[in-house]
């Protein structure tokens, strides 16, 4: 990634991640949008801000996303709540596995993004993004095994059958983590889908751009417009809202920073938010997102799911 | 309305609301099977210790407005000595146990329940003012086997988790309120011991005598001390101990004003929350429901335990082809209510439970009636002592009324109509809590349906109030979060570590 005399942000090349400056052929830069409701907005503020890459150097513009960016995410992932809670399990698993297949394609791209965004050298980052995939993948499997596991037939001492299905929670706002652009984003995007939930995310501050790509994978397999809606913006302006936002039912704080800690618990306590928290011991920067067995978790699943209980009488 | 036989009482309540009950002989239950104290103590790492200070408090029995025993008012000193208790005993005695040895303690309070049943069951209406027959037929033998359940968990939480070995998450700070008060005990105290966890129990101030004998069930179970320590007090002392430095784990059952504040209090902490709170839930009947069996399952659901229940029925939505049938028979049916000693075998009513919440009552049905919805209340006689309200009826309520709104938690029925199970799903969902729901139809494809759509942690088909210590209970939305009962009531109890 360069800049050019002027300036300017020059973008990288997706294809082999290697900086190219523009010789006989005008390089198509790319706008990093933001992703609400199916469709590539900028933030209705008009903001941008300037992201470098884990070296410093200027990547892109990434929009800086306002508060009505995240009211109206909200009310796109409300809208799509019936449609995809209401997939059959086995359909939502299809589509979300149809993620991981255009998310393969697109491979040497998000390796490149991630590389930029992380620092990492090409092998690691290449880990990093095959591990998103396969992520993607295991999560996928779950959408219709997760009530058999979760659910249960309860021998009560009366004439009932009496049953406990889990359901989706509604919307679920991700603050996805701040230091793994795409892999910690992944595992914690994941989860909270799969069930049948929408998802308003707001992605790494820093290090945002490999979400954006990540949105038009979205955006061209079968997941419905308004499931996903993906912002990038400033943490501190944005966490606040989307925790004290009243038609959002769920929150996962994995990637708030300590210093909003306190605040967004309160926010989401008004409400009576359900609550997917990172422990104060684990350090974000450090949490090993390529352990599968930390990460690749039914409860991470669970935590977005109610429990409904059932009495239907037994007679004739 | 049909007419009645020549000769025949005007007690079959044959359609007019007018119906003239019959006389029932009083049918006291015995009181002289509770030996009270004068004072308790708190029960703190196995014994009754007075509160820092001295301080006490008085409960009362609410059907007579008389004093029963005084109660220890625990300071924040307290609070500490209490958690330092379970602390210690969960390092060094019942942490160290195995499953197996700590379900034989469990087994042996629900035995030791069973065994003082009659015991539980009058202190229990003494206290709190709930009838006879709820309190020998529902609450103790309900908490019994709360234990009973969670006992047998004990040696099995593997089986429970596959792949994870459950660990206990240490201490639990435990809040409880007082329309349940030994059922929401086991509630609490069950699964909590099972997983291996200790615990610090507050009970409802205005009803602490039912921890307090069941504190003296410990001692008679050789309960390693500091297992489970009671400390009574007020609201304040609740909240200290919720978000105490010490605790692990706060499981609070109340409103949703108290549970929205204790999440607040334990924000940024790495305490464990289950939150049981309000609920303002929809009892359905169709056109095609058992009628009769549908108007025993509404009295049920809304005048059950005087109605002070969270997941009590209290807004009726009924089928307009029906509505008036269906009033009518109500009409007929609270006519025979009997409203009055909690201690009377017949009593279907018993006392409200503190005269704060005979206040709330009166004011939010001051409110209905204020708000343009039509009264109805059975000419019932009341003690002359004692809170006591009369099962009241709202017929015309529209949604925005506060009795369609509002947590009551008194016996007051709001009655709205619908056409069709979309309209019925839209109005029953119009709410922010989401802990229950009825539906009555005869379809059981209707049922399933209606059951998915409801926004309830808990829905009855024809049939309301049911409970089982087999059963997950807790709610959606504002109605909280985490389950009680069942497999899933272990949860709440336990962190899970990898194979």
């Amino acid at each position: 990634m360069v800049t050019n005399g002027r300036g300017a942000v020059a973008r990288r090349d997706a294809t082999n991640g290697t900086a190219k400056a523009p010789a006989s052929r005008i390089e198509v830069r790319k706008t990093y949008k933001l992703y609400i409701g199916g469709a590539f907005p900028r933030s209705e503020s008009g903001r941008s801000y300037l992201v470098k890459g884990a070296d410093g150097t200027p990547l892109a513009n990434a929009c800086r996303a306002s508060r009505k960016d995240v009211r109206d995410a909200v009310r796109a992932a409300r809208k799509a709540v019936p449609g995809w809670a209401g997939k059959t399990a086995m359909n939502r698993g299809q589509v979300l596995y149809r993620v991981a297949e255009l998310m393969e394609g697109r491979r040497d791209q998000f390796v490149a993004e991630v590389a930029a965004a992380e620092g990492l050298r090409e092998p690691r980052a290449r880990d990093v993004v095959d591990r998103a995939i396969d992520r993607w993948v295991w999560y996928a499997g779950w959408a219709d095994k997760i009530a058999q596991i979760l659910g249960s037939s309860n021998p009560v001492a009366a004439p009932y059958f009496n049953f406990t299905i889990p359901e989706p929670t509604g919307v679920v706002g991700v603050v996805a983590p701040e230091t793994s652009s795409l892999l910690g984003l992944v595992s914690r995007l994941a989860p909270p889908l799969v069930s049948g939930n929408t998802v308003v995310l707001l992605t790494s501050e820093a290090r945002p751009l490999p979400a954006v790509t990540l949105t038009e994978v979205l955006a061209t397999s079968d997941v419905p417009g308004g499931v996903v809606n993906v912002l990038t913006g400033l943490r501190k302006e944005l966490v606040p809202v989307l925790a004290a936002h009243v038609d959002v039912d769920a929150l996962d704080t994995w990637g708030v920073p300590d210093a909003l800690r306190i605040e967004t618990e309160r926010f989401a306590a008004d409400d009576v938010k359900r609550l997917s928290r990172r422990a104060t011991t684990v350090d974000e920067a450090r949490f090993d997102w390529l352990d599968d067995r930390a990460t690749e978790r039914p409860e991470w699943i669970a935590a977005f799911l109610e429990m409904k209980t059932v009495w239907h009488p037994i007679g004739t | 309305m049909i007419p009645a036989p020549e000769g025949a009482p005007n007690s079959w309540g044959l359609g007019d609301g007018q119906a003239i009950p019959w006389e029932y002989a009083p049918a006291p239950e015995a009181r002289d099977i509770v030996t009270l104290k004068e004072r308790y103590g708190l029960f703190i790492n196995g014994r009754f210790v007075p509160a820092t200070g001295g301080d006490t408090f008085v409960s009362i029995d609410p059907a007579t407005e008389q004093p029963l025993a005084k109660v220890a008012r625990a300071t924040p000193d307290d609070v500490d000595k209490a958690v330092d208790a379970a602390r210690r005993a969960q390092r060094r005695s019942w942490g160290q146990l195995s499953g197996r040895e700590r379900a034989k303690y469990l087994f042996r309070i629900s035995r030791i329940l069973q065994e003082r049943s009659r015991e539980f069951a009058v202190l229990e209406s003494m206290d709190s003012g709930k009838p006879i027959k709820e309190s020998r037929d529902v609450d103790v033998p309900l908490a019994a086997s709360h234990f009973w359940y969670y006992a047998g968990w004990a040696d099995k939480l593997d089986y429970a988790f596959p792949g994870r070995i459950a660990r206990p998450l240490g201490v639990a700070a435990q809040i409880i309120p007082w329309n349940f008060p030994l059922l929401m005990l086991a509630w609490k105290i069950a699964p909590a011991l099972a997983a291996g966890n200790t615990v610090v129990l507050k009970p409802a101030s205005t009803t602490p005598l039912s921890a307090m004998l069941f504190a003296e069930v410990c001692v008679q179970a050789d309960l390693p001390p500091g297992t489970v320590n009671i400390i009574t007090g007020p609201g304040e002392i609740g909240m200290a101990l919720a978000t105490h430095d010490k605790v692990d784990k706060v499981a609070f059952t109340g409103s949703t004003e108290i549970g929205k504040k204790i999440g607040r209090g334990v924000a940024g902490t790495d305490k464990a929350l289950t939150l049981e709170l309000g609920g303002k839930a929809a009892n359905i009947v169709f056109d095609d429901a058992p009628i009769d069996q549908a108007i025993e399952g509404i009295v049920n659901g809304i005048y059950f335990n005087q109605g002070e229940v969270c997941c009590a029925g209290s807004r009726l939505l009924v089928q307009e082809s029906i509505a008036e049938t269906v009033i009518d028979k109500l009409k007929d049916r609270l006519s025979t209510i009997r409203v009055g000693d909690p201690l009377d075998k017949n009593t279907d009513v018993g006392a409200i439970n503190s005269k704060a919440q005979l206040e709330k009552i009166t004011e939010l049905v001051a409110s209905g009636v204020a708000e343009g919805a039509d009264l109805y209340q059975p000419a019932c006689d009341l003690p002359d002592r004692g809170y006591f309200f009369r099962p009241t009826l709202f017929t015309n309520v529209a949604q925005s009324h506060r009795i369609a709104r509002e947590e009551i938690f008194g016996p007051v029925l709001s009655v709205l109509t619908f056409r069709t199970p979309d309209e019925a799903v839209e109005k029953a969902n119009n709410t922010a809590y989401g802990l229950s729901a009825g539906v009555w139809t005869d379809k059981g494809s209707r049922i399933l349906a209606m059951a998915s759509r409801l926004k309830a942690g808990v829905v009855w088909a024809n049939t309301f109030n049911r409970f089982d210590p087999t059963s997950p209970f807790g709610g959606y939305k504002e109605s909280g979060f985490g389950r009680e009962g069942g497999m899933h009531g272990l949860h709440a109890y336990v962190r899970l570590e990898d194979r």
